[in-house]
């Protein structure tokens, strides 16, 4: 319902905005110029993005993701205290993480919530300390190859569309300090506002 | 340094096709099958684009954006964001589909390799579409309060924005 009413605003203020400033005609135009784009963007996109789901499954059948979680464990341990002991929980924690890195966002996400669900049995109904940060961790991107956006570029027309990966990941890693560093201090300010 | 960040994506494939041989994985099957899947995912994306995208270019064609931009641009300006971007920070965290919609509009009218379609690209790499993550995630583990997560993850948006907009500066001078 909230796309619904999203794309509903997006088109009403278009037209009537077009109109007022005089963009009538431009905006008629880009109605049917969208709709052309977009099958346009997503057939340039598709080789690249199979492409790579290939790859992904490989990774998947291969084990990748499992030993990349083992090696992330240690570090986040430190970053969910309260679940250090709890190795079903952790388990699902650093998997999701480690299909996070990957790029399997289909893997992920069944796993976060695996985490997130067994978080919440502590805390039934409240969010706690740990499941605030397995949150925000999840909002903020740390797919170390964004293929979706590569894509993009390439069916854009550019030469070396992942040219752009170092700034990816400064930014993401920027991202991701920022959210752990914000959940840890409104963590605290929480707790004391409530005693 | 250029050679090495082109050569990550072939490298990548190499090796994990040669580890999925070193573990006796059916590399060939398991890429086709995947690739397969691909399409998949492409044939759900294509009707959500296409609404998404028809949307986009009468937005952007009504001349809105534009004066948004403007509005805000001495505000994006001294954050060093290019105020061409703004329809895609308001979007962002919303909707993942509609933000890709919006930000491969701005490659191509910007190109690819400008500072606004770079600027773009890198914001789509390093965000997640955080209401939708917020949603799933508290549902599924029947939290009623979620206390301070939307606002802290937010804040790794905001900071997501800036630091894309200043690491293209950074990496492209």
């Amino acid at each position: 319902m909230a796309m619904s009413v999203i794309w509903t605003g997006m088109v009403a203020v278009s037209v009537l905005y077009g109109l007022w400033a005089g963009n009538g005609a431009a905006v008629a135009a880009g109605a049917v110029e969208g709709a052309a784009g977009a099958v346009e963007l997503c057939l340039t996109m598709a080789g690249i993005m199979c492409l790579w789901m290939g790859v992904m499954e490989v990774m998947k059948r291969s084990g990748l993701a499992e030993l990349l979680s083992r090696l992330l464990r240690p570090v986040l341990c430190r970053l969910y205290p309260d679940f250090k002991r709890d190795r079903e929980t952790m388990d699902a924690v650093s998997a999701n993480v480690s299909a996070n890195l990957l790029g399997l966002g289909n893997a992920a996400t069944p796993l976060g919530i695996q985490a997130a669900r067994r978080m919440a049995r502590k805390t039934p109904g409240v969010a706690s300390d740990s499941l605030c940060m397995l949150v925000v961790c999840n909002t903020a991107s740390i797919q170390l190859i964004p293929t979706t956006v590569a894509s993009v570029r390439l069916a854009a027309g550019c030469a070396a569309p992942f040219d752009i990966l170092p700034a990816v990941w400064l930014a993401s890693a920027v991202s991701v300090a920022v959210g752990i560093l914000a959940a840890k201090l409104m963590g605290r300010i929480w707790r004391r506002r409530k005693v | 340094m250029t050679l090495f960040f082109q050569m990550v994506v072939p490298f990548t494939i190499a090796a994990v096709a040669l580890w999925g041989m070193a573990k006796r994985v059916d590399v060939y099957d398991a890429l086709v099958q995947g690739a397969g899947e691909g399409l998949g995912v492409l044939v759900k994306i294509v009707p959500a684009m296409v609404a998404l995208l028809t949307a986009v270019y009468m937005l952007r064609a009504s001349g809105v954006l534009e004066a948004l931009g403007e509005l805000l641009s001495p505000l994006l300006t001294g954050l060093g964001v290019p105020p061409e971007t703004v329809g895609l920070l308001l979007i962002r965290p919303v909707s993942g589909n509609a933000a890709l919609g919006v930000g491969a509009e701005l490659i191509s009218t910007y190109g690819p390799d400008s500072t606004v379609g770079r600027t773009a690209a890198v914001m789509l790499g390093c965000t997640e579409t955080t209401f939708y993550t917020v949603a799933v995630y508290f549902g599924a583990a029947g939290i009623k309060k979620t206390r301070y997560a939307i606002p802290a993850a937010l804040c790794a948006d905001i900071a997501a924005f800036l630091a894309a907009a200043w690491a293209v500066k950074w990496w492209f001078g």
